[in-house]
C-alpha cells in the first residue's frame, strides 16, 4: 500500500505519464517489424544467457569457498596462491581473460595429439567450454575475496560453542561456519551476481550466440541500430530485477537483529 | 625465450611499442572517464541530497538503469547516440559528417557509466559528514559552491576514497570493452598483435601483466592518498564498536 501511495505523488504521476507517452512513441515510430523473424533466435539467446549465468555462478561460488577459506585460515602455501589468484583475476579485464583462454588455450590444445584423440576433443573445439571456464574463474576470483571477509567475520564464540558441543571440524564447518559466512556475504553476493550478469555479453566476442549476440546480428543484418539495443537493455533490466528479488528473499529467510 | 623477447621488443619487428601505445590510450581514456564521472557524480550526489523531488527521481532512474544494464550494451547505445547527435549538429550547421576521435568517444561513454557509480559513492560520503560542519558553514553565510569547495569536499575525502579507488580500477578495466567498438586501446592492440603472429599466450599474458602493474600501482597510490586524507582522524581499526 505504501509503495502504491509513494507512486501516486503528483510529480510521479506526471513522470509516469510522460514515460508512457515515450513508450507509445517508441512503439509507433520505431521499427519493430524484425521481431517476428528473430524471436526464436532471441529466446534461444535469452535462455543461453540465463543458463550461462546460473552455471558459472554456481561453479564459481563452489570454487570461492576453498579460495576464501585458504585466505582466511590456510597455511602460507595455500593462502599465498589463493591471494595471488584473486589479485590477478581482479586486476585484469575479463575480456582479456576470455580471449587469453579462448585463443591461447584454443591454439595450444591442437598441438598435443593425445588431446586431439581424447573423448573431450569434440567439446574442446567449441567455444562454450572456454566461456564457462573464463566466467567461472572470474566469479571465483571476486567471490574468493568476499568469502575471505565473510569467513573472518563469523563471531569466534559461535565456533567455540560448536567445539564445546563436540562437533568434528567438518560438521562445525558445514553447520555453523559456512551458513553464517554465506548469510553475511549475501548482500555482496547479490550485487556481484548482477555484475556477473553484466559480464555475460562479453562471451559474444568468442562466437557464442547469447542475447547480446542476437542483438548484434539484427544490427548487422538489417542496419536497425537502436531498437534491438533498447530491447536488449530492457531484458537485462528485467533479469537484474529478478536477481535482486531472489537475493532479497534469500536474505529475508534469516531475521537480522539490528 | 629468445622468440618472446623478439616479439615483445619495442622496435617494429616486435610489437612491444604497439602494446605500450595501447596502454597509453587506455590510461588516457580511463583518466578522462574517471574525471568526467567524478564531475557527474558530484553534481548527481548534490542533486540526490539537496535537489527537488523531480531531480531526485530522475537521478534515481539514471543510477538504477546504468548500474543494471551491461557496460557493453551501454557503450554501444551511447556510442551510436553520441555520434548521431554530433553528426546531426554538424550537418545542421553546414559542415559534413565528422570523424569522432576514439579517445573522446571513449571518455564520453565510460564517463556516463562511471558517473552513476560515482553518484552513489559521493552521496554516501557526503551523508557521512557530521551535519554540524555543514550547518556551521551555512551559519557563516558561505555560498553553496564555496561550501562545497571548502567544507564538503575536504570533509568527505576520507569516506569517498576507498569507493573511488575501486571505481578507478573499474575504469581501467572497462577501457578493454572499447575493443569491441574497434578502438585501439591495449586489449585491441594485443589482439591484433596476437592474431598476426599467432603467439596468443605471449601477448595476452604481456597485456595482463601491464594491466596488473597499473592495478597494483594505483592500489598503492590510493592507499597513500587515503592515509593522507585520514590524517588526524582516529584509525578505523582501533575504534571499538
Amino acid at each position: 500500500m505504501t509503495a502504491l501511495r509513494a507512486l501516486l505523488r503528483p510529480h510521479r504521476i506526471v513522470m509516469i505519464a510522460l514515460f508512457a507517452v515515450l513508450v507509445v512513441w517508441c512503439a509507433v515510430t520505431l521499427r519493430w517489424d524484425w521481431i517476428p523473424r528473430y524471436a526464436p533466435l532471441a529466446l534461444e539467446g535469452l535462455w543461453r544467457t540465463v543458463w550461462l549465468l546460473v552455471i558459472t555462478v554456481v561453479l564459481g561460488f563452489l570454487l570461492a569457498i576453498p579460495l576464501g577459506l585458504a585466505q582466511a585460515i590456510g597455511p602460507w602455501y595455500l593462502s599465498i596462491p589463493a591471494r595471488s589468484f584473486c589479485t590477478v583475476i581482479r586486476g585484469t579485464p575479463l575480456l582479456l581473460q576470455i580471449w587469453l583462454i579462448y585463443y591461447g588455450l584454443g591454439s595450444l590444445f591442437p598441438e598435443y595429439p593425445w588431446i586431439r584423440e581424447s573423448e573431450l576433443w569434440p567439446y574442446l573445439r567449441q567455444a562454450w567450454p572456454y566461456a564457462i571456464f573464463a566466467l567461472t574463474m572470474s566469479y571465483a576470483g571476486y567471490e574468493g575475496e568476499v568469502m575471505r571477509g565473510a569467513f573472518a567475520s563469523v563471531p569466534r564464540g559461535q565456533l567455540e560453542a560448536a567445539e564445546a558441543f563436540g562437533m568434528s571440524r567438518f560438521t562445525k564447518f558445514r553447520r555453523i561456519w559456512l551458513p553464517q559466512a554465506i548469510q553475511t556475504a549475501l548482500p555482496t553476493l547479490g550485487g556481484e551476481t548482477i555484475l556477473q550478469l553484466k559480464a555475460t555479453p562479453l562471451v559474444a566476442t568468442i562466437a557464442i550466440v547469447e542475447m547480446y549476440a542476437v542483438a548484434s546480428r539484427v544490427r548487422q543484418d538489417t542496419f536497425i541500430v537502436y531498437e534491438p539495443l533498447l530491447l536488449l537493455a530492457l531484458f537485462y533490466l528485467a533479469i537484474a530485477g529478478v536477481l535482486a528479488l531472489i537475493f532479497r528473499k534469500l536474505e529475508e529467510r534469516v531475521p537480522v537483529r539490528r | 625465450m629468445q622468440e618472446v623477447i623478439e616479439l615483445l621488443s619495442l622496435s617494429p619487428p616486435g610489437w612491444g611499442g604497439n602494446l605500450l601505445r595501447g596502454l597509453m590510450h587506455s590510461l588516457q581514456i580511463a583518466l578522462g572517464a574517471f574525471g568526467f564521472g567524478l564531475v557527474i557524480g558530484l553534481a548527481g550526489a548534490c542533486g540526490k541530497l539537496y535537489g527537488g523531488p523531480i531531480t531526485r527521481d530522475l537521478l534515481a532512474v539514471y543510477t538504477t538503469v546504468v548500474r543494471a544494464v551491461p557496460e557493453l550494451v551501454l557503450i554501444l547505445i551511447l556510442y551510436y547516440v553520441g555520434s548521431d547527435l554530433i553528426n546531426k549538429a554538424s550537418e545542421a550547421m553546414g559542415y559534413g559528417r565528422v570523424q569522432i576521435s576514439g579517445v573522446a568517444a571513449g571518455i564520453w561513454v565510460l564517463g556516463i557509466v562511471q558517473g552513476a557509480y560515482a553518484t552513489e559513492i559521493l552521496r554516501g560520503a557526503i551523508k557521512a559528514i557530521p551535519v554540524g560542519q555543514i550547518e556551521a558553514a551555512r551559519a557563516f553565510g558561505m555560498p553553496p559552491l564555496m561550501m562545497l569547495r571548502r567544507v564538503m569536499i575536504p570533509a568527505m575525502m576520507s569516506f569517498a576514497i576507498p569507493g573511488l579507488a575501486n571505481l578507478w580500477l573499474i575504469a581501467t578495466k572497462d577501457t578493454a570493452l572499447l575493443a569491441v567498438v574497434g578502438f585501439n586501446e591495449l586489449t585491441q592492440e594485443t589482439r591484433q598483435a596476437a592474431s598476426s603472429t599467432r603467439a596468443y599466450f605471449t601477448f595476452f599474458l604481456a597485456a595482463g601483466a601491464l594491466y596488473l602493474i597499473v592495478t597494483l600501482l594505483s592500489a598503492r597510490f590510493f592507499a597513500r592518498l587515503e592515509a593522507w586524507a585520514r590524517k588526524g582522524q582516529p584509525s578505523l581499526r582501533t575504534v571499538k564498536v
